[in-house]
């Protein structure tokens, strides 16, 4: 099998140029090599996706729900060439000899020829001689055939996308309330997921214009605080922003437009599903958080060897380091109590404030670099709080933490 | 008495009593009787939770701390929203918290806080999100209430006492009382989904000494001049 081919045959009414265009630009997702088969057919060509969309059936079972959100209802059928496969297409699936020979587009005439003949499938035409066949019905006849059964060469020319995304919907009704042309917006939404998807490439904004009759059209443009292709997505905050959305007049069309295009690359899964649940949706949970608050606000905790309980443990900086990283090492053995809150200034503390319960720990550590700790540490009832304090040797007591 | 039991545990008996039906998966708290009287047998998934106390250092951490334990050993992710303090690294990690799955955002201001709370809630990456909202009103914590709906796991709002005399949109409030002399924090649930409990729950909490240390209580306080020595002779 050289080159398998999935071909779509819409039903009648006749789509139009546009609607095909705008069916190839979204097929485009599937596979680079699409082709416009006027009138009504499209022709992809899929034998370099079937792995990737994991087997033949799984990717026609896409493409047809794909073409149900947008609206169109289409036979779907694949064969080693284009050409067998629109036959077979549009012939309701089959092999191809037994296809009607209606299916190859010939005119009422000749239609009405083969059928005095006494030929009704594209097999009783193969049976007859070539030359016959050519000089009753014309060379084409026998050219569609060849290019069907792989015999002659089948050149095509493959759809450019566009490069900026603009579609226009016509609503089958006038709606008043913007909720309700979301429906609607939602197949233009999934057009440009699979514009964007042909490109590897996402938005970092678009704009919504609902269309009314007397009025100039409402515009709401959307911006993302980074480059995301998703219908699912796209809907969600459209439909934040209709709720609030006050109309001048009912809408009668919708458009969606837009420019200016970024690479998104696909993310290759990990065997064990990525580095960690959600990661990159935290990445940018942080990443957003440090934009507001500084890039010191948003830290991860790991630990330090360190007698020193305020060295005892580090802030991990998520921007330079792997969060997960972190907390490999185990730690060798608790040295005693230690309280889950720390007061990152310990808090002097008259005598007389506190019961003592238990202790003393002595912690004598940090002599070289000039934050000597010369400390004895007890745990200490103050009020009903139960509290890690420390005294200093040249006197004075602190509440370094709680016992939370 | 045991047709009784086997009466009560067929489906088509309803007990008033009972929480109601458990909706999403709730993380257990890690204290049985508090499990047995939480809806759904822990802290609820997609939930606000607003604890409640006067004091800090009563265990108000220690609750939370075995649901902690079992998330990030399950590789899920737990925030800590503007704490009052620095969460103690080696605490945690001797309470069995795996660090590397731990994010600290400090927020000053008021205002702040609450954006990022949303923010982190919205991005549904957190199993937990532990807060100190201080002087978070009604419709703050309404929208925070509904952020975390759709969200995996539970947040958890540290408030004062007062707030308990405020309306709240939180699923479950929790006030907790210092326990002090019997090492257990009264925890009273003043707001439930299903019947109101009543009496306060006693949870026991881990303290930092053993039963020896009591002595110390009840001895007069150590002079400075001679505590050096005793401090030697307790630690061997």
């Amino acid at each position: 099998m050289k080159d398998q081919a999935l071909a779509r045959g819409h039903a009648p009414p006749d789509p139009g140029r546009e609607a095909l265009e705008a069916v190839a630009a979204w097929a485009c997702r599937f596979t680079p090599r699409v082709s416009l088969e006027p009138p009504q057919g499209i022709a992809l060509e899929v034998e370099g996706s079937l792995r990737f969309f994991s087997g033949a059936d799984s990717l026609r079972k896409r493409i047809a729900e794909g073409l149900e959100t947008l609206g169109f209802t289409a036979g779907i059928a694949s064969g080693p060439t284009a050409q067998a496969a629109l036959w077979r297409a549009s012939g309701g699936g089959g092999a191809l000899e037994d296809l009607p020979v209606s299916v190859t587009g010939l005119d009422e005439e000749a239609l009405a020829l083969l059928a005095g003949l006494g030929l009704r499938t594209l097999g009783d035409v193969l049976r007859l001689p070539r030359e016959g066949v050519a000089r009753r019905w014309g060379k084409d006849l026998v050219d569609a055939l060849d290019r069907a059964l792989g015999r002659a060469p089948e050149p095509r020319e493959f759809f450019a996308p566009p490069a900026r995304f603009a579609q226009k919907l016509e609503l089958p009704a006038q709606v008043s309330e913007a909720p309700s042309a979301l429906f609607a917006l939602r197949r233009l939404l999934a057009q440009l997921e699979g514009f964007l998807a042909a490109r590897q490439a996402g938005v970092r904004a678009f704009r919504v214009l609902l269309v009314h009759p007397d009025c100039a059209p409402t515009e709401v443009s959307v911006e993302l605080a980074s480059a995301a292709r998703g219908e699912a997505h796209f809907t969600r905050l459209l439909f934040e922003r209709f709720q609030r959305l006050e109309l001048p007049q009912p809408i009668e069309a919708v458009l969606l437009a837009a420019e200016s295009l970024e690479p998104l690359a696909e993310k290759t899964a990990g065997l064990f599903g990525g580095p960690g649940e959600g990661g990159e949706e935290w990445l940018r949970l942080v990443e957003r958080l440090q934009a507001r608050l500084g890039g010191e606000a948003v830290h991860g905790l790991g630990l330090h060897e360190d007698h020193r309980p305020e060295c005892a443990f580090c802030r991990v900086d998520f921007r330079t380091k792997d969060s997960r990283g972190a907390d490999t090492r185990e730690q060798g053995g608790s040295p005693g109590p230690r309280p889950l809150w720390l007061l990152e200034a310990p808090r002097p503390l008259c005598e007389g404030e506190f019961a003592l319960l238990a202790g003393p720990e002595r912690i004598e550590s940090g002599w070289w670099d000039g934050k000597e700790a010369r400390r004895d540490y007890f745990i200490a009832r103050t009020g009903e709080s139960l509290a890690w304090i420390y005294r200093e040797r040249q006197g004075g007591w602190f509440v370094h933490g709680f016992f939370a | 008495m045991t047709s009784l039991t086997s009466l009560l545990q067929r489906h088509s008996v309803w007990r008033g009593g009972a929480p109601s039906a458990p909706g999403a998966a709730a993380v257990p708290t890690g204290f049985a009787p508090l499990d047995a009287e939480l809806p759904g047998g822990g802290w609820p998934a997609g939930g606000l939770v607003e604890v409640l106390s006067r004091h800090e250092g009563i265990g108000e951490l220690q609750i939370v701390l075995p649901a902690l334990a079992a998330l990030t050993a399950g590789g899920h992710r737990v925030a800590w929203l503007a704490p009052p303090h620095l969460p103690y690294a080696p605490a945690l990690r001797a309470a069995g918290v795996r660090l590397g799955n731990l994010t600290v955002v400090r927020a000053p201001g008021r205002r702040d806080a609450l954006w990022a709370a949303e923010q982190a809630l919205r991005a549904r990456v957190f199993h937990a999100l532990l807060a100190w909202l201080p002087g978070a009103s009604y419709p703050e914590l309404r929208r925070l209430s509904v952020a975390a709906q759709s969200g995996p796991g539970f947040a958890l709002a540290f408030r004062p006492a007062q707030a308990a005399c405020e309306a709240s949109p939180a699923v479950l409030r929790l006030e907790l009382e210092p326990g002090f002399e019997t090492g257990r924090v009264a925890v009273r649930i003043l707001k439930r989904r299903g019947a109101p409990v009543s009496t306060p729950l006693r949870i026991p909490i881990q303290r930092p000494f053993g039963r020896s240390a009591h002595a110390l209580d009840r001895a007069p306080l150590p002079t400075v001049e001679g505590s050096g020595a005793r401090a030697r002779a307790c630690a061997a």
